[in-house]
């Protein structure tokens, strides 16, 4: 006698303990394998677009803040950016150090905070999470050194950075530098051949190299898939070009190959902060701006290699004090485009590994 | 190469029928929900009469609030900095997270609200068992933020939508801001009585 | 070094190769007629010379008179891009063809474009709001919103 089962739709989200803020997944199910599945934006959608034509190009920096609040430095960096690829400003050599060794840092907090979600989601319920915070709680304090604020920073400005580093800051910063391989060594000897990870993360949700590219997906997730294309390599921005840093690569595009190059990529990080910090000279930290910004009328495209992906700012200018039309190329909601190909045929509590290990903010993606 | 692309379905009649809750409760949310339990002025502190088993149930409603999770934005970083190892909100009998809000008695509401997701936070503060208490974390909760003028999305603050208790501001607010409100948040609890019905 | 690619040079390519397709050749951008785009597009992919295979973004512009649509793409073997446009004229019912069979990362990005805009890609499957819930009136981003 065959038993009569039909599909099912199922709700997962937008409160949910595991979803990164608030996403939503309808799921149609047959028993507990995915079949189909439509993601649901917006349930933070802010408006930032239409807010940022109504304020002045240094006024629209603390904005940029809160669209991915982890990575609050990447994203004024970017926005700063554009708009002196816009207006045609230059940079003096201290700023340009400082703004490096701000991203690097981000990038190592970024990937604290995505990994130990990940390592959340697999199922050990916030151990690695909290040691993650404990390193996290340390660059924050320098963080909180150099712009008075542990999440949203407000830092960069046009021509430079907002105020120069504190004489405390830089032996800080090394003090720090000399601790954190050592437990970068305790998270790999603790998670990484963990058999209930490996069981949860190898072979789930693999998302192939020819897919990665046609949707746009750029970032760890790109490079874990195959793809060799960082921006800090093939289109240097500042100064990246100075130093001496690798990509790492993963082969399979599997939730675990995710996991690995976000921990291979904060030893880089860490390797270009110590080369900063030697180098670093002395002088300006922003240059002749005037306060209220009037570029000139055009248009212009600037980006950078966030630790999610590839974060742009496209700015269209009328000559204005505020841009005419101000749109971010958001790398968690182009990331997200593979999600359906990469969800189907995988049971639930493998979704939610997925959905994790694509690491995405939903202020970002919702703006 | 060809890339396979299935077939998406669209569920327009699911997306019809919430669009049709969700501006339903943006007309019926102009005015602000006032607070519960009002603060007890000092005439009527001399009045008052706490029993024993009064401060014995204050006591442990206080020492046990277990917060439900609502975390929209970023003030949710700040508060599960609050939970790690440095600022520990263990030590106030906090540290359970639990996912269900009928195991919870405490929403803090960590994040700007739209109102796409608005009618999901009622439904949530609904679903608490009494006694329940809110704390509005950051500016964006207590009066839409520093995205409130472009209000065609954000609604300007959760007094909207649900009854609050204690007004934490800051963006977002630092840790021991956090604990400064929960604070005067177990001070209210202390003051009930179990003769008044909220 | 990302080579941006100027649209002089590449304008009269896409010419030879579509004839009638391009309205104006600019320093930073080729402008192309909303028809061709879609071939434009798969020219662009295709040809082993341009091997344009990483769309970096899609938006839109409201100038008061006609809606602008930008597109960027990269390629990763050349390491080098182009930005690309097209106008739509028409105020009330905006229509400009959809490049998702070309490259699927237009997806989210045109139903965004869609629902803060009000303009309507024909081709893509699920063209609906992304981020404003159904049966909101009017485009946000729109410059007579509001």
């Amino acid at each position: 006698m065959a038993l009569h089962t039909e599909p099912f739709i199922l709700n997962i989200g937008p409160v949910h303990p595991s979803t990164h803020g608030v996403f939503r997944i309808r799921a149609t199910l047959d028993g507990e394998v995915i079949v189909d599945i439509e993601p649901v934006f917006g349930y933070l959608h802010r408006g930032v677009e239409k807010l940022a034509e109504q304020r002045t190009y240094t006024g629209i920096i603390p904005l940029t803040d809160r669209m991915d609040y982890i990575t609050s430095m990447s994203n004024n960096l970017a926005y700063v950016l554009a708009v002196e690829k816009l207006a045609k400003v230059k940079v003096p050599e201290r700023a340009e150090y400082i703004r490096v060794i701000m991203a690097e840092m981000q990038r190592i907090c970024n990937h604290l905070v995505a990994a130990g979600a990940f390592i959340n989601d697999c199922g050990a319920f916030f151990t690695p999470f909290l040691y993650m915070f404990r390193e996290r709680e340390k660059l924050m304090d320098l963080f909180e050194m150099v712009s008075g604020q542990r999440l949203t920073y407000n830092y960069m400005r046009v021509g430079g950075v907002s105020q120069d580093l504190p004489a405390e800051f830089l032996p800080a910063l090394r003090k720090f530098l000399k601790e954190m391989p050592a437990h970068i060594a305790e998270y790999e000897r603790l998670i990484n051949d963990n058999e209930i990870f490996l069981a949860r993360s190898r072979m789930i949700g693999i998302l192939p190299k020819e897919l990665a590219i046609n949707c746009g997906i750029s970032g760890p997730v790109a490079r874990a898939s195959g793809v060799k294309w960082d921006l800090r390599k093939a289109d240097p921005y500042g100064i990246y070009d100075r130093f001496e840093f690798d990509i790492p690569t993963g082969t399979v595009g599997d939730a675990n190959d995710r996991y690995t190059v976000r921990i291979a990529e904060m030893k880089q990080s860490l390797r270009i902060i110590e080369q900063a910090v030697e180098k670093i000279p002395a002088g300006p930290v922003i240059s002749d701006v005037p306060k209220v910004l009037h570029p000139p009328v055009g248009e212009a495209y600037g980006h950078l290699e966030g630790p999610k992906g590839e974060l742009g700012f496209y700015l269209v200018s009328d000559g204005g004090i505020a841009p005419y039309r101000f749109h971010v190329r958001p790398p968690s909601l182009i990331n997200l485009t593979a999600l359906r190909q990469m969800l189907i045929g995988w049971k639930i509590q493998d979704a939610i590994t997925i959905f994790g290990s694509i690491d995405i903010t939903m202020g970002e993606v919702d703006r | 190469m060809e890339i396979e692309r299935p077939h998406i379905y669209p569920d327009i009649a699911i997306d019809r029928a919430e669009g049709k809750v969700i501006n339903d409760l943006k007309i019926a949310s102009q005015p602000i929900i006032p607070d519960p339990d009002k603060w007890l002025d000092s005439e009527l502190e001399k009045n008052m009469f706490l029993t024993t088993v009064d401060a014995v149930i204050n006591w442990s409603r206080r020492s046990s609030l277990w917060p439900a999770i609502c975390f929209p934005a970023c003030c949710a970083f700040e508060f599960i900095a609050t939970n790690g190892p440095r600022f520990d909100l263990s030590r106030f009998g906090m540290e359970i997270l639990r996912a269900s809000p009928r195991q919870a008695d405490l929403m803090i509401t960590a994040g700007t609200l739209t109102w796409k997701m608005a009618p999901n936070v009622r439904r949530i503060y609904d679903q608490m068992p009494e006694p329940k208490w809110v704390i509005a974390m950051g500016a964006c909760a207590i009066s839409g933020g520093t995205f409130a003028s472009a209000s065609y999305a954000t609604v300007p603050g959760y007094n909207h939508i649900i009854p609050v208790d204690v007004y934490v501001p800051g963006c977002p607010p630092r840790p021991e801001g956090l604990i400064y409100g929960i604070q005067m948040l177990q001070q209210k609890i202390a003051k009930r009585s179990l003769a008044d019905k909220a | 070094m990302t080579v941006a690619l100027a649209g002089k040079d590449i304008g009269p390519q896409i010419e030879k190769a579509l004839p009638g397709s391009v309205l104006e050749s600019a320093p930073g951008y080729v402008m192309l007629k909303p028809e061709f785009l879609v071939q434009a597009a798969t020219f662009l992919k295709n040809d082993p010379a341009m091997a344009f295979d990483y769309l970096n973004f899609v938006t839109a512009v409201d100038y008061y008179d006609y809606f602008e649509a930008v597109y960027q793409v990269t390629s990763m073997t050349h390491n080098h891009t182009l930005m690309f446009k097209t106008r739509c004229y028409n105020r009330v019912d905006p229509v400009i063809p959809s490049i998702i069979n070309v490259w699927q990362g237009a997806d989210f990005q045109e139903r965004e474009v869609y629902d803060l805009l009000g303009v309507y890609f024909e081709g893509h499957p699920n063209m609906k709001r992304i981020f404003l819930w159904e049966g909101f009136e009017g485009h946000p981003l729109r410059k007579d919103y509001l």
